[in-house]
């Protein structure tokens, strides 16, 4: 059972921040209130990484999507101004999400959930993992030779060509 | 008991503990007179900090500056802080209250988690992160966020032009930034604020790291939004920017955001390239490596106030241009440089242990680092010369011919 301790408080705390984010986003109307509960929500991302002994990865998402996903959200929506106060909360897409937010709920249910935390699971109350990898380890594993070097060079490739593609895109043509 | 209460500085959950408290309850007070101490001192320097900032900018501009509230004008801002409370609070009609209100509070908060990383002596740092330097970025990018609120909630276009143009500078200048901060970063191997300054012991990271640490300076001055940065609030431009609405204790909430982020921003060029806390006993007595660091802070603080009350204001364009055609290049073939570097005195052994205190171990590597910053220093001087005599013939050459092109047309007159 669950232990009422600092860890457990923090838990839910930071879980009442992502699912309640996550639920404003969805429910306001103003696109600017929407993009603010997108950041709580992502805090309370941060947080979940704080309680899994992964700073590095708290650090980078407060980085890369409060401080720079979320800020570009914002500009965007500030620059159309005539989208902050939308009169109707659902469009004409709203079954095809739902059918996709269901979907992704069944699969994460089945493929995560059950087997690992569920009856005759893999791990019931037991931690995944009893190591627990330093930001060193983490940069180690990164452009060690066997670990994820190819992963990480196809992203960082990917990433340079999305950034070509956009000065490509937003360059005039006559220059 | 005794024994653990000679140096309560130090010592105080120990003490707390042979008092008689839980141990629990002894790491919780300790835990908590640490965040108020490390949250209260900054909004107390504030005061003192803007008294210094008019003084300078005073002296400077061959003015007196505050001088007849107390002592020296001491007392001026406090009288300015009681004012700011006293006023009316408003909010505008069409403002978004939340958002609004929410403003200013997210502006604190961005500068002050960035102390609790800051680490004030050997044995005082709210927290040794393994993480310290990349917490300080991510921290900082709350501030634009903060901004950006204010400007649109305020529902009044001068704010909102101001927030826009936070965006452009505060995140393009975090490029530079952060690729210069990689620099010491390699040095130390680490990203724990406490173990940079202990790599510093030695040898502090402005010589071995000096492009970065200019790049450091400058672009620090542009996140902080200090003149000759200080679009976000040209009151010729924009009436006032992102903060025109707000008014008492909220707006008084932006400014010591301002003066305190300034600060700020010294402190921690004095921790990452003027080796933070650590001198002569800093290692026996903690509280001298804080008499040092604080030195050290004011020294960079000081010259960056002579800065701002000296050099004028950078076109927006002219900004921009200088952060992503000259800044970010340089930090970037900076860090090629070093990273170079670094390998090869690594390879031949000259490079200091690990952990090496001695500052004569650290003297190779750190000459010949240096020799590869001012190799670079002058070969950006070299690069700008000959594009400015380019700029120079092209532009003579371009007078000629209108000079030839009109002179046909007035003879035949």
């Amino acid at each position: 059972m669950l232990e009422l301790n600092a860890t457990t408080l923090a838990f839910f705390v930071f879980a009442i921040l992502s699912v309640g984010g996550a639920l404003g986003v969805v429910t306001s109307r103003n696109l600017i209130h929407g993009a603010v509960y997108l950041i709580i929500s992502l805090f309370g991302g941060a947080g979940f990484f704080i309680l899994l002994s992964a700073p590095f990865l708290a650090a980078v998402q407060v980085l890369v999507y409060i401080g720079a996903i979320a800020i570009l959200i914002i500009f965007a929506v500030m620059l159309t101004r005539s989208m902050t106060n939308m009169a109707e909360v659902v469009n004409r897409q709203w079954w095809l999400s739902a059918l996709v937010g269901a979907l992704l709920l069944l699969m994460l249910a089945v493929g995560v959930i059950f087997p690992v935390w569920g009856d005759g699971g893999l791990l019931p109350n037991q931690p995944v993992s009893d190591q627990v990898a330093t930001t060193d380890e983490l940069g180690a594993a990164f452009v060690g030779g066997e670990d994820y070097v190819l992963p990480f060079e196809v992203a960082s490739l990917l990433l340079t060509g999305a950034m070509i593609g956009a000065i490509v895109l937003a360059r005039d043509t006559e220059a | 008991m005794e024994q653990a209460c000679i140096n309560p500085i130090e010592t105080l959950a120990a003490c707390l503990i042979s008092a008689g408290a839980t141990a629990e309850l002894a790491s919780f007070v300790q835990i908590l007179i640490g965040v108020l101490l490390i949250s209260a001192f900054p909004l107390v320097l504030v005061i003192l900090l803007i008294w210094v900032e008019r003084k300078v900018a005073a002296r400077v501009q061959d003015r007196l500056g505050p001088n007849r509230v107390g002592p020296y004008g001491l007392l001026q801002n406090v009288a300015d802080a009681v004012k700011l409370i006293l006023k009316e609070d408003i909010t505008p009609a069409g403002a978004d209250r939340v958002i609004y209100n929410a403003a200013p509070i997210v502006a604190m908060l961005s500068v002050l988690l960035i102390w609790a990383v800051v680490p004030f002596s050997p044995a005082h740092i709210g927290a040794d992160l393994s993480i310290g330097l990349l917490y300080f970025v991510a921290i900082s990018s709350i501030g634009t966020l903060a901004i950006m609120m204010a400007g649109w909630a305020s529902n009044n276009k001068y704010a909102l032009l101001g927030a826009f143009r936070v965006v452009a500078q505060l995140v393009s200048y975090e490029v530079p930034m952060v690729v210069a901060l990689l620099v010491p970063v390699l040095l130390a191997g680490t990203l724990s604020m406490q173990a940079l300054v202990r790599a510093q012991i030695g040898m502090w990271f402005i010589v071995p790291c000096l492009v970065s640490a200019i790049i450091f300076y400058i672009s620090n001055l542009a996140e902080t939004g200090r003149a000759p940065f200080d679009l976000i609030e040209a009151e010729s431009e924009l009436v006032a920017g992102y903060n025109i609405e707000y008014s008492g204790m909220k707006f008084g909430l932006f400014m010591a955001n301002e003066f305190m982020h300034a600060f700020t921003a010294n402190l921690l060029f004095a921790v990452l390239f003027l080796g933070g806390w650590s001198g002569p006993g800093a290692e026996q007595y903690p509280l001298l490596g804080f008499v040092y660091l604080m030195l050290k802070t004011g020294v960079v603080y000081i010259f960056s106030l002579i800065l701002r009350a000296t050099v004028p204001r950078v076109r927006i364009d002219h900004m921009m241009a200088f952060n992503w055609k000259f800044l970010v290049p340089v930090s970037i073939i900076n860090l090629l440089i070093a990273a170079l570097l670094i390998q090869i005195t690594r390879l031949f052994g000259i490079a200091p242990a690990p952990g090496e205190t001695d500052f004569v171990a650290h003297l190779p590597q750190a000459l010949i680092l240096l020799l590869g910053n001012l190799a670079l220093i002058g070969g950006i001087i070299q690069a700008l010369r000959s594009s400015g005599r380019r700029d120079r013939l092209a532009e003579q050459a371009r007078s000629r011919a209108d000079e030839t092109a009109i002179i046909p047309a007035g003879s035949g007159d």
